[in-house]
């Protein structure tokens, strides 16, 4: 199981994931220039940046849906090529979309095994799949929902988001990457998923957190990465910026206490 | 009961009272309201033509009705398929006119080789189901204007083949007897035929990561892609899955009345296999279905059809009768859904 407790890891010394000079053009739209991203283990990392920074891009290149002009993917230290989502699954690497990629008509246990279903023979492992789906919530201390057997049209915002993290990490995956998974909830719900977001990289998994709220990323993070106009504007621990300087860094690529040309060449601490 | 004294308890009195009540419910919610509904409904017809007709209520009438429903269910079985995915098949009443030809035909070209004229029948089927898939996915044509299309081109196919006529004559081969007249069990070879191609997809629906996976497809395309399905694939193989089904009843069509015809006996089938599916609980946006439903559907179609025969009602009014109940069935499911009036449906 990915999530068997375990102890809180020693402060990570190499990236589980580490993207070196992403280029990734659309035609004539340069969108990523010579990014650079390094997840670790156990760590939170933000990912923020004013629309059109190229953070959707990013994840889709991390994601395998996209695969990048130029640059490298390292993943446990070895180069490899993610030209696909089966690549990155196979990996470890699991996207949570922003739409959550959930069959409204199909309920939890269905949504979390669409596509790996387990068979015993050529029918469907039921029994299986439910337990598992069962102790992989139960893993993440999810208690909102009461019954794995309901339709996921009939769950709350906060739920859905719930269900689809709990699909990501349920493939012994390593790297969870959530796209804005706060977006559309209300305050408690918003509260709710964050301890989850906090629970999966104090479980030991390396976790990417896209979001636009400073307030959830200095709750949660470890680490904030900044993307401006598709370059890394910085790369920082959260305890060595603070909030205007993080808002700076996202409007104008630099701040003046991580010193001029931040925005060139990129910050890393 | 006898002695007051001796009364029992309450508590037990009321669990087992709960007990009582929850049994039927439990019943209820695996039947599904959907099908409970259908099944008031066919009892509702059937009593009503039995109290108007004598001879409604038979065992010869209710044989007629087994086999008329036989051809359509096979057509409304695989449509609930087509339709579980999100698309639509119009075309299933030509396909199996063609392959009620091409069976005749290929039977009479071998010198009377049954299973060759079916191999023959089903290979077309296939082939026709192919082209609906690929012009749908690869063509990008709406599902509707796709079959729609074919309706009109593979009935175009069946006429030139036959040269507009009847073809062959199958009814001095005892395979063909058998399917035309042939009872096991008391039921017909048709009959079975249906109820052997139903369960099939009932197992393969529910019991398998494929029927999963084409729940998914008509849920939300987009999850089923980032799921890792192979959404193209699975369009194409329920299409040509319609195709060899559809081939099945043009076999039957042919061994019913001696031999392969174009058009007679398949024309409209589509209507009836749509209308079945939604009557039994499909919804044409896709993602929900199931083969009970349609089934008990097509069994209330064919009880009304035949009922209203009985009765002597005017065969133009049961064509009216059937596009209303189309669209009663898709109003009734639209407003379950709480689909709000505002533009084009979706």
């Amino acid at each position: 199981m990915a999530l068997s407790p375990t102890p809180a890891p020693p402060p990570a010394s190499d990236p589980v994931l580490e993207l070196r000079g992403i280029n990734k053009s659309f035609g004539a739209v340069h969108v990523l220039r010579d990014v650079d991203l390094s997840v670790y283990e156990g760590q939170v990392t933000a990912l923020v940046g004013d629309n059109g920074a190229g953070k959707s891009t990013l994840v889709k290149c991390i994601g395998g849906i996209h695969t990048a002009d130029s640059g490298e993917y390292f993943f446990d230290g070895a180069p490899v090529t993610v030209n696909s989502p089966r690549d990155a699954s196979d990996l470890g690497v699991e996207i949570v979309y922003q739409d959550l990629a959930l069959c409204d008509n199909l309920d939890i246990v269905q949504n979390m095994f669409l596509g790996r279903e387990r068979r015993r023979g050529w029918v469907l492992d039921e029994d299986s799949m439910e337990q598992i789906a069962e102790e992989t919530l139960a893993g993440l201390s999810v208690r909102t929902v009461t019954s794995i057997r309901q339709r996921v049209s009939s769950l709350s915002g906060g739920q859905r988001q719930t269900v689809a993290i709990a699909k990501a990490v349920l493939w012994n995956s390593k790297v969870v990457v959530l796209d804005e998974p706060t977006a559309a909830l209300g305050v408690s719900q918003t509260a709710q998923v964050l301890e989850l977001v906090r629970r999966l990289a104090d479980n030991g998994l390396a976790v990417v957190l896209i979001s636009h709220n400073m307030n959830d990323v200095f709750a949660v993070a470890d680490r904030i990465a900044v993307l401006y106009l598709g370059r890394t504007a910085a790369q920082v621990s959260t305890s060595e910026i603070t909030h205007s300087q993080i808002v700076e860094l996202i409007t104008s690529g630099q701040t003046e206490a991580l010193g001029p040309g931040a925005g060139r060449n990129g910050v890393n601490r | 009961m006898t002695t007051t004294t001796n009364a029992p308890p309450p508590m037990p009195a009321t669990t087992s009272g709960a007990h009582a009540r929850a049994l039927p419910r439990r019943v209820a919610t695996a039947v599904g309201a959907q099908n409970t509904s259908l099944i008031g409904a066919l009892i509702v017809v059937v009593g009503t033509f039995a109290w108007l007709d004598d001879g409604y209520l038979t065992t010869a009438n209710m044989t007629v009705i087994g086999d008329t429903v036989a051809v359509t269910g096979l057509l409304a079985v695989v449509q609930t398929v087509v339709i579980i995915c999100g698309a639509l098949d119009i075309s299933v009443g030509s396909q199996a006119g063609i392959a009620s030809v091409v069976s005749a035909m290929a039977f009479t070209s071998t010198d009377g080789n049954a299973a060759l004229g079916i191999l023959a029948a089903i290979g077309v089927g296939i082939a026709a189901g192919v082209v609906n898939g690929v012009v749908i996915v690869y063509g990008r044509v709406n599902p509707v204007i796709a079959t729609l299309a074919t309706l009109a081109a593979y009935k175009g196919v069946a006429q030139l083949l036959a040269g507009g006529r009847a073809q062959g004559y199958v009814l001095g081969d005892d395979f063909f007897i058998f399917v035309a007249r042939g009872k096991i069990l008391g039921l017909s070879v048709q009959i079975w035929t249906l109820f052997v191609v139903a369960v099939a997809v009932h197992i393969l629906l529910k019991y398998t990561d494929i029927g999963r996976n084409i729940y998914a497809i008509g849920g939300n395309d987009t999850a089923a892609r980032l799921a890792g399905i192979n959404i193209n694939k699975y369009l194409v193989a329920v299409y040509a899955l319609a195709g060899v089904v559809a081939a099945i009843a043009g076999v039957i069509l042919t061994a019913r009345t001696g031999s392969g015809q174009p058009t007679s006996g398949s024309e409209g089938l589509e209507l009836k296999a749509i209308t079945a599916a939604a009557l039994g609980g499909c919804a044409l946006k896709g993602g929900k279905g199931g083969i009970g439903g349609t089934l008990l559907a097509v069994f209330l179609l064919g009880a009304l059809e035949n009922g209203l025969n009985v009765v002597g009602v005017n065969s133009f009014w049961q064509n009216v009768a059937q596009g209303a109940l189309l669209v009663v069935a898709v109003v009734i499911q639209q407003r379950r859904n709480g689909e709000r009036a505002v533009g084009l449906p979706t």
